[in-house]
């Protein structure tokens, strides 16, 4: 699947420069259709860069990105969500001082119109809206377990739970693209093992494609279709799990060369 | 449907475990008893407090909801008690005329601060409507404008008779008018903060990258939330206006915005019902504090103010939300 021509996001020749400093110096690679793609590489190999361009909240210094054939690279990042992109965060990024229930009902904030004036006085058009997204509120808090914790304020749940409200909140707006951003981070062994069953989960009920950037090679390994390996800003493998794991590349750049040499 | 009947739950959850429409009854005889009990002295004073809670709410959706602080929020109020006194002295407008012009003035005025001073943020928004605040008593003076604004007289109004012949005094139909008011603006904001907009605003305040990227424009959507925060402000300076019968601009001092931020933190920032205990609070305990040392009723207030924060670090609304816990937990 990986390059095909029905590609959802094309990622072409991003270079991103911080200062003299070059994150990431041109990296193509594609996002299929309902696939999921990892994003792998060292610290410092740029991953999180490429992640946050994707995700509208850099702009590539070079280069340009796009999903579904729509330019999004020169997009505020407010429109991500709206065109489909839906994203969640490497320390959580959740609105504190509200509920769960609540935190899931903004990640709708895209598909609603109500405006100022149409809220206040609770107009028919605001209320249809206010209920559907009430229900696709439901429906994901089922679907994610965390029914028994919707009118919990979200800051006192524990971390792997937390980490599921975000998901919830990302999945709401139905978006096209999910982006992870380290998923597996902080979280034990059991709660990383469901995680791989989880995603695929997701893929199947939301007709979705997810792209990851993750350090745990495990989940990555076994939930990817595919894997995108980057090293110092440079793609070094892009193929199936088992064609990454023996690119020699991949191999020095996580061992170190000696470990390859012998 | 299922969904709607879970929205009216939602919405009609009862406070404090006790029927919601007993609730509102209490608080309706609340609001009606003193129309009939206290002296006209005393009912003006509810009224100018209830003018200020309207106010303090302005101020709580912009700070206490969206974390955008401003300490400046007194200029819109004198801005919106001058178009009251402008329109029905020199234009003869009659005075339910005034009200939503102020509160559109007042509006279309926050939209056009808030544009470039909520791209400031922070401290640095505090201080840009701090100085607000410094500038419009002066701006008020300006021989330029005098013919308008009284200059350094002012303006002087008179109080509207009650309409329809009704049977009660002009003070008490300002307070029944102030009550209705703020009853609907009240409402509204209640409405306003529990939709999908009133979410964003509270989401950019939590988290604004977040907020971002969950579609929210926050840019757009703080400069908006600071325009209805000051239209509200401005509706209670115009009814000021109105209730006082005269406007000059020593009645809006610098100090008025600090009192409208001292209500907001008193009743409960964030809090829908927070103001209206504010704007008892800004009304009341001046003079309580007046009774206690005619000498120093500025310290007698401070320490009032800093006993009250010290015993309800949460406000007002705060040390409600606590009690409707508790009780829930007892029943």
């Amino acid at each position: 699947m990986s390059g095909s021509p029905a590609a959802l996001l094309e990622v072409r020749d991003i270079v991103i420069r911080f200062g003299g400093v070059t994150a990431v110096g041109g990296v193509s690679f594609d996002v299929g259709q309902h696939q999921i793609c990892g994003l792998i590489g060292p610290n410092g190999a740029g991953k999180t860069s490429l992640f946050n361009c994707i995700s509208g909240f850099y702009r590539p210094s070079e280069g340009q990105i796009s999903l579904e054939g729509q330019q999004i690279s020169d997009l505020p990042r407010h429109r991500m969500m709206g065109l489909g992109i839906g994203r969640t965060f490497q320390n959580l990024a959740l609105f504190r001082s509200m509920t769960v229930r609540q935190n899931v009902l903004a990640g709708a904030h895209s598909q609603g119109r109500a405006g100022f004036l149409a809220s206040a006085l609770r107009l028919p058009s605001s209320t249809r809206e206010a209920a559907a997204a009430e229900d696709q509120a439901r429906a994901l808090l089922a679907l994610l377990d965390l029914e028994q914790f919707a009118e919990v304020p979200v800051a006192g749940l524990p971390f792997g739970w937390q980490k599921r409200v975000e998901l919830a909140r990302a999945l709401i707006s139905r978006p096209k693209l999910l982006l992870l951003d380290e998923p597996a981070g902080g979280l034990n062994h059991s709660e990383v093992d469901a995680l791989a069953d989880l995603f695929h989960d997701i893929r199947r009920t939301f007709q979705l494609s997810i792209l990851l950037v993750e350090h745990h090679m495990n989940l990555v390994m076994r939930v990817s279709d595919k894997v995108v390996a980057l090293n110092f800003g440079k793609k070094i493998a892009d193929g199936t799990p088992d064609e990454v794991r023996a690119t020699p590349e991949v191999i020095s750049a996580y061992l170190g060369e000696q470990a390859h040499a012998a | 449907m299922p969904s709607e009947t879970t929205l009216v739950e939602v919405s009609r959850r009862p406070a404090l475990g006790i029927d919601p429409r007993i609730l509102w009854g209490i608080g309706l005889a609340l609001l009606i008893a003193p129309l009939f009990m206290a002296e006209s002295y005393r009912l003006f004073q509810l009224t100018l407090a209830g003018i200020y809670a309207i106010a303090i709410l302005g101020l709580n959706i912009i700070t206490g909801y969206n974390g955008q602080i401003s300490l400046g929020h007194g200029a819109f109020y004198a801005v919106g008690a001058y178009v009251a006194a402008i329109m029905m002295d020199k234009l003869g407008l009659p005075y339910w005329t005034t009200l939503p012009s102020a509160a559109v003035i007042c509006g279309l005025v926050g939209y056009g601060i808030g544009f470039p001073a909520l791209r400031l943020g922070g401290l640095y928004l505090a201080l840009t409507t701090f100085s607000l605040a410094v500038a419009v008593p002066q701006i008020l003076k300006y021989k330029g404008i005098e013919d308008w604004t009284g200059g350094v007289q002012g303006v002087l109004v008179f109080k509207p008779d009650p309409p329809f012949g009704l049977p009660i005094s002009a003070d008490q139909y300002l307070y029944l008018l102030t009550v209705v008011l703020a009853l609907g603006v009240f409402l509204l904001v209640r409405n306003l903060m529990a939709s999908r907009i009133g979410r964003a605003i509270m989401a950019i305040r939590d988290h604004g990258l977040a907020a971002e990227a969950m579609g929210m424009d926050a840019a757009k959507l703080k400069t908006s939330t600071f325009a209805v925060s000051a239209g509200i402000t401005g509706l209670a300076g115009a009814l000021s206006a109105i209730a006082i019968e005269f406007v000059s601009p020593d009645s809006f001092q610098v100090s008025l915005s600090i009192t409208l931020f001292v209500g907001m933190v008193v009743g409960g920032v964030a809090s829908i019902i927070g103001p209206v205990f504010g704007g008892l609070f800004v009304v009341f305990v001046p003079n309580l504090a007046e009774e206690v040392s005619k000498a120093a009723p500025g310290v007698i207030y401070g320490i009032i103010l800093i006993v009250f924060l010290f015993v309800l670090p949460g406000g007002v609304a705060g040390l409600l939300r606590r009690l409707a816990t508790w009780l829930k937990r007892q029943s």
